[in-house]
């Protein structure tokens, strides 16, 4: 974006104040080309920073829930395909390769070269796209879309699409169990847990209170009224969820399951890995969060493709004219920074989403 | 004169204290009051008095002043620094003061239920009003919840805040010193009746407080159906979305309700009756009328099972649709007496737990 | 408006300038040659015209919920209605939104500081004019929003958006974020490049050190809308996905944190409150330095107290939050922190009373103005020392003290700085002086008026009355009578501002190009400035060195001497 106010001809002002000793593309208020050249460069640096700090918002907003809700990330990233992650990142990478190659023709004004390394660099960008489109389609195959149409959506503590839900869990167990989970045990599992008058959902809740309010006369309070406890602090069933992971309470009840659980099933994995069951009740209602972070993070990531992809689109068109030379590549460089930006927070983002167990 | 000054300022900035870690506060604040008061004239004195000794005698003036001495800097920068670190750590105990209940304020634990735009207070032994009663010189513990968005607990004359958060239990204490009716705000801001989400906190003496417990406690026992309909109706903040004059709110009317056949957002439909009413309160999701959102929270476990009756010989009264007989007298009240006593009771309780009067 | 000036033949750089030659106001005609202008004096301009647009709309909205809040101290008024409610949470939501993000951000650096940065630099320009324009645009875009958001069901969330509360309501909160959004664009583009300007187009002898306060300020600032506005653009993201598609990051019904968000927003908003006001500290330096005629004392210290106060202004967002529940070790570095600020804040105070220290003070309105902001910014910075104490805060939080307390720093502070400002660089700007006894009477009427409104709200928040109250209790009502009577006197006050620059530019008579005797380099040059800033390269020496400039009576203005100038740059050197 930067880089815009230097490729032109016209200077600056576009009167006739323009010095005569003034290259063509050297606006009129800059004393030498290396000044505007450093000054283009700065400004995409800064603007940089205000790129990195964006997304520092959201590896932010990713850290806290991850770090809350442990088992739903470890349970909702068995969605997400590694292969497909992993091809992205070559793809990238790649594209990042082609671009400081370019820059490199640029500087050296071979043309050809600089052309061929443009039109790659754009290709990866469609790559990335395509594979990222085959990623989402996946996705929406099994609803898990971001927000109220995700499958693991619930309303008033209740699923709000059942069978939606059944397909979903399916999907994913069936993943994160390597692929060989019985559909019975599922069924069976599934259903249980899908019960919104499973007792989980309420000792929780009075456990989690005894802990929180009563650190000296706890024993008296709940004694003397569970049921109000639970009442107030269950009312929407959601609210006894904010709690630190380790409450043990939680533990508590996750122990429950698994121990449960594993009456019913026979481990199929060599390492655990987090089933539906093995989610607590509140856990369960907050699987739609992974999903919404995953299209929030690689959504915008996505859409800095784009752009990336349309800055290099020009960078082709006037390459193309015949816009830089050993002199003039200002335009090139700033735009392959952007791109490179681009890559690096995809480096950062595919083995937090997808690697990281 | 600084004494006169400072007994007139006492109540001139601040409401009197009237809850143990006041003092505290207003110390500091007096503090802080003066150190700044101090500050200010200094700093304007100097101004004012080097715009009268250096004003400009003629545009020609070309004055040569100092520019710059280290010492001068750090000298003016220590005095500043020590106070601020001063005013930090007390304002930091005094805070430990207020955050940490001392031992035994769960004894006396309140539960505050906040939602738009009305607060109900749960007593330790399950009985519930609008309005906070507190017996005075002990220590009293709150657990505030919120069903929808923040809100903030605020007696300015406890010196006492709390955000009431969706989601989480968020705790603060407070042992009031003085008997006597002191107001509650709502601080943060939560939507349209924001400002009309102000109640009272009611200090008795320990007896006094029994006695009130021992009536709410009555209240539901004694108290006609209908009329512990009408208590539920305010208590529990329905009036805040459900008139009783059949104008649509948030959610439907209650007039004339009884006895019809709603339909439902799914399609379905039910003729409302006595386990329809009850559905509704402790599950509002689960039929909900066409036409409305789903926002109202669950009464689950904090309404009792005298007032969900009494809710449902309420509809009864005031619907068209039903024609059968209303439980109109307390169930156990064969003697007048105890009705009557009730009566008084509820009559009371609904004066101060219901609307908050601001202009009088 | 007027060609040019006799007198600026007889300055020390008089003879490159006759009669006839152009300045960039007239320098070309027709409208697109405003719209598509890339000068960054003209960019400056059409900043002031649509931000003082705003300003209008957002004072007029604080008038009018002062009028409702007046209304409500009747003995036997009836009880509030619902819409009245309605009414005053869209105001007083209105009146902040548009006056935090289209007026107070972006004022100082957007009008003055396109205007004056590259003037005072020595640049022809800023680095990039096209991105320039393009945060002009910005600026018009998230103007339309906020228009959009006014046509289409109004916002009654309050300009801090809470959620959950932003996610619930019905009003037009998407329009609104998307609209924050884009100013948000419009003031990272405008940071950026000042941050590249400075860096890359200080002329030959520009040293870092050699830089007016005023610059300095500036590029603090600059640094803060660089690096806290992506995070504010990313949470209004989040709350938009939020209203749209129930994604739930924030909302507890839905697993999120509400409180999350209250750390985000605050990690932006805290420091945007340095973005408000460093600007306008930079412009009281100028102020003190030039009607003190003298230079200014502790030039280091005042640059250095800007970037320390801009670093360390991100360190402390959690201070607005005491209250929420979080830990109580979290309050106590936050408030820790947050004394730290008062520092930085008090050495420039003090600075700007050492540079008045053997000056020779003319009381001309914009020094009225600076020493305005002195007692409007003690008063502001000190009652900041209540809030930052845990337990003080506890009591004040969101109650009218606070409501106080930032309108002294942020309004008070900020807007007498930015009115100085406009007044001490209107005659460069516009090359027309103004009529000196209106704008005192103003300055007098803004000051009064602006006490009367605020000061007595220190004392109902300190009662107990919350903010953001349609309604209120009857013993409350003598604040908010006067308060509602004091701003009428300032909006008086400000009106008449208004009056004072239209009749200026009317028929105010000629500007001298140095009527103040300031050496700053905007004043090496005509007034207005021609459209290349500078025929000839300016001379560049101390910023504050005054001594060179000769008064002249006969322009009722100064003029450079330059053999002088060398001489007593040569002298400074030794």
């Amino acid at each position: 974006m930067s880089n815009e106010q230097k490729h032109t001809g016209d200077t600056g002002h576009g009167d006739n104040h323009h010095p005569p000793d003034h290259p063509a593309h050297l606006a009129h208020h800059f004393e030498t080309p290396e000044q505007q050249f450093e000054s283009g460069k700065l400004g995409m640096w800064v603007f940089l920073a205000t790129e990195v700090l964006m997304f520092g918002g959201l590896f932010c907003a990713y850290a806290i829930y991850r770090g809350n809700h442990q088992d739903v990330f470890l349970y909702g990233y068995g969605a997400l395909d590694k292969m497909w992650g992993a091809t992205n990142t070559v793809v990238l990478l790649a594209s990042s390769l082609t671009m400081a190659w370019g820059v490199r023709a640029a500087q050296k004004g071979q043309q050809k070269l600089l052309l061929t390394m443009l039109f790659l660099t754009f290709m990866g960008g469609v790559g990335f796209m395509c594979i990222k489109g085959v990623e989402y389609k996946a996705k929406w195959d099994h609803n898990l879309f971001p927000g109220t149409m995700n499958a693991f959506y619930y309303e008033a503590g209740q699923p709000k699409y059942p069978e939606k839900l059944e397909h979903a869990i399916e999907f994913i167990d069936g993943r994160n169990s390597g692929g060989n989970s019985g559909g019975e045990v599922q069924g069976g599992g599934g259903h249980g847990l899908l019960d919104a008058d499973v007792p989980y959902d309420e000792s929780p809740a009075i456990e989690h209170d005894a802990q929180q309010v009563g650190h000296d006369g706890a024993g008296h309070i709940v004694s003397a009224s569970p049921v109000i406890l639970t009442a107030s602090f269950g009312a929407p069933a959601d609210m006894s969820t904010i709690k630190p992971p380790a409450s043990p309470a939680d533990m508590g009840v996750n122990d429950a399951v698994i121990d449960h659980a594993g009456v019913l099933t026979t481990p199929s994995a060599e390492h655990t890995q987090v089933l539906w069951r093995d989610l607590s009740s509140a856990e369960q209602k907050k699987v739609h969060l992974f999903f919404g972070i995953y299209f929030m993070m690689t959504g915008l990531h996505g859409l800095h493709v784009l752009i990336g992809m349309i800055l290099i689109a020009w960078l082709f068109w006037k390459a193309k004219k015949g816009a830089f030379n050993k002199d003039y590549f200002a335009p090139v460089d700033i735009g392959g920074l952007y791109w490179h930006l681009v890559d690096l927070i995809w480096i950062f983002l595919f083995p937090l989403l997808y690697l990281i167990h | 004169m600084l004494a006169i000054l400072a007994q007139a300022e006492k109540t001139f900035f601040l409401p009197p204290g009237r809850s143990t870690v006041a003092a505290s506060h207003d110390g500091l604040y007096q503090f802080v009051l003066w150190m700044s008061v101090i500050w200010l004239i200094l700093i304007a004195g100097v101004m004012i008095y080097f715009v009268i000794k250096y004003r400009r005698k003629s545009p020609h003036d070309k004055p040569v002043g100092p520019t710059h001495s280290t010492a001068i800097e750090l000298g003016w920068t220590l005095p500043p620094l020590i106070l601020v670190m001063i005013i930090f750590v007390w304002g930091f105990r005094g805070f430990m003061d207020m955050n940490q209940a001392p031992n035994g304020a769960t004894r006396n634990q309140v539960i505050v239920a906040a939602s738009k735009w009305n607060w109900s207070f749960t007593y330790a032994g399950g009985q519930n009003d609008g309005t906070l009663h507190v017996p005075v010189n002990t220590p009293i513990s709150l657990v505030l919840t919120s069903s929808d968005v923040i809100h903030s607990f605020y007696v300015p004359d406890f010196r006492v805040k709390k955000d009431v958060v969706p989601g989480r239990y968020n705790k603060t204490w407070f042992q009031a010193t003085e008997v006597g009716e002191y107001n509650l705000f709502c601080a943060e801001y939560c939507g349209q009746q924001h400002s009309t989400m102000v109640t009272k906190v009611v200090v008795q003496s320990q007896e006094d407080y029994d006695a009130y417990i021992r009536k709410l406690d009555e209240i539901i026992m004694t108290m006609p159906p209908v009329e512990l309909g009408k208590r539920a109706y305010k208590v529990y903040g329905c009036k805040q979305c459900h008139s009783l004059d059949g104008i649509a709110g948030t959610g439907p009317s209650w007039k004339d309700v009884f006895g019809k056949t709603q339909t439902f957002a799914d399609g379905s439909s039910r003729k409302v009756d006595e386990n329809y009413v009850r559905d509704s309160i402790l599950n509002p999701g689960k039929d909900l009328v066409a036409g409305y959102d789903n926002v109202m929270p669950t009464f689950q476990g904090q309404i009792k099972e005298q007032e969900i009756t009494g809710v449902i010989e309420l509809l009864k009264s005031i619907s068209a649709n039903y024609d059968g007989p209303i439980l109109d007298k307390a169930p156990a009240a064969p003697g007048d007496e105890a009705g009557a006593d009730a009566g008084d009771t509820s009559g009371g309780g609904n004066d101060e737990t219901g609307e908050t009067q601001l202009q009088e | 408006m007027s060609v040019i000036q006799d007198q600026v033949k007889v300055s020390g750089y008089g003879g490159q300038q006759g009669p006839g030659e152009t300045n960039y106001i007239n320098h070309s005609k027709g409208i697109m040659s405003w719209l598509l202008t890339l000068d960054h004096k003209r960019i400056g301009l059409m900043y002031m015209i649509a931000v003082l647009t705003a300003f209008l709309g957002g004072g007029l909205c604080a008038i009018a919920l002062r009028t409702m809040l007046y209304m409500r101290s009747a003995p036997d008024v009836a009880p509030i209605t619902t819409g009245t409610q309605d009414v005053y949470n869209q105001l007083f939501t209105l009146h902040g939104a548009i006056l935090v993000f289209m007026f107070i951000i972006p004022a100082v650096p957007a009008i003055l500081g396109n205007m004056i940065l590259p003037l005072m630099l020595g640049a022809k320009d800023v680095a990039f004019p096209r991105l320039n324009l393009l945060s002009w645009y910005c600026y018009m875009a998230g103007a339309t929003f906020f228009l959009f958001v006014l046509l289409s069901g109004g916002l009654d969330t309050g300009w801090t958006f809470y959620t959950p509360y932003s996610t619930s309501t019905s009003t037009s909160v998407a329009a609104a974020t998307m609209g924050a959004f884009i100013l948000g664009f419009s003031s990272i583009l405008t940071g950026l490049n000042f941050i590249a300007t400075i860096h890359m187009l200080r002329p030959a002898g520009m040293g870092w050190f050699r830089m007016p306060l005023f610059l300095w300020a500036l590029y603090a600032t600059s640094i803060i809308q660089v690096l806290a506005t992506p995070v504010l653009a990313i949470t209004l993201m989040l709350l938009a996905a939020e209203r749209i598609l129930h994604v739930g990051i924030f909302d507890p019904a839905l697993g999120g944190d509400p409180v999350l968000f209250q750390h985000f927003f605050w990690f932006y908003s805290h420091p945007a409150v340095y973005i408000m006001i460093l600007p306008g500290m930079g412009i009281i330096s100028e102020l003190m330095a030039t009607f003190c005629r003298r230079q200014v004392f502790g030039y280091s210290f005042i640059a250095f107290s800007s970037i320390a106060i801009a670093l360390l202004g991100f360190l402390v967002w959690g201070h607005h939050m005491y209250t929420s529940g979080q830990s109580a070790m979290t309050n106590a570095i936050f408030s820790l922190i947050t004394f730290s600020v008062a520092i930085p804040s008090a050495i420039k105070i003090f600075n700007w009373l050492a540079t008045m220290y053997k000056g020779s003070i003319s009381l001309a309105t914009p020094m009225l103005y600076a020493l305005a902001f002195i007692w409007l910014f003690t008063i502001g910075g000190l009652t900041g020392v209540f809030l930052g104490a845990l337990s003080l805060d506890i009591m004040a939080h969101d109650t009218y003290f606070v409501v106080a307390h930032f309108h002294y720093v942020m309004v008070g502070s900020m807007l007498t700085s930015f009115i100085g400002g406009m007044y001490y660089w209107w005659p460069k700007m516009f090359g027309k002086m103004y009529n000196e006894t209106v704008a005192k009477v103003a300055w007098f009427l803004i000051f009064f008026g602006f006490n009367l409104t605020f000061f007595i709200q220190f004392i109902a928040g300190s009662q107990g009355m919350p903010r953001r109250y349609a309604d209120y209790l009857p013993e409350f009502a003598i604040y908010h009578q006067i308060s509602t009577l004091g701003s009428y006197v300032l909006a008086i006050g400000l009106f008449l501002v208004l009056y004072n620059w239209i009749q200026s530019l009317v028929s105010g008579p000629k500007a001298p190009q140095n009527p103040w005797g300031g050496n700053t380099l905007e004043w090496h040059t005509s007034s207005p400035p021609p459209h290349e800033n500078f025929i000839e390269d300016p001379h560049v020496t101390e910023p504050y060195e005054m001594r060179a400039w000769d008064y002249d009576e006969s322009i009722d203005g100064y003029v450079y001497d330059k053999a002088k100038a060398i001489e007593l740059d040569k002298q400074s050197q030794h």
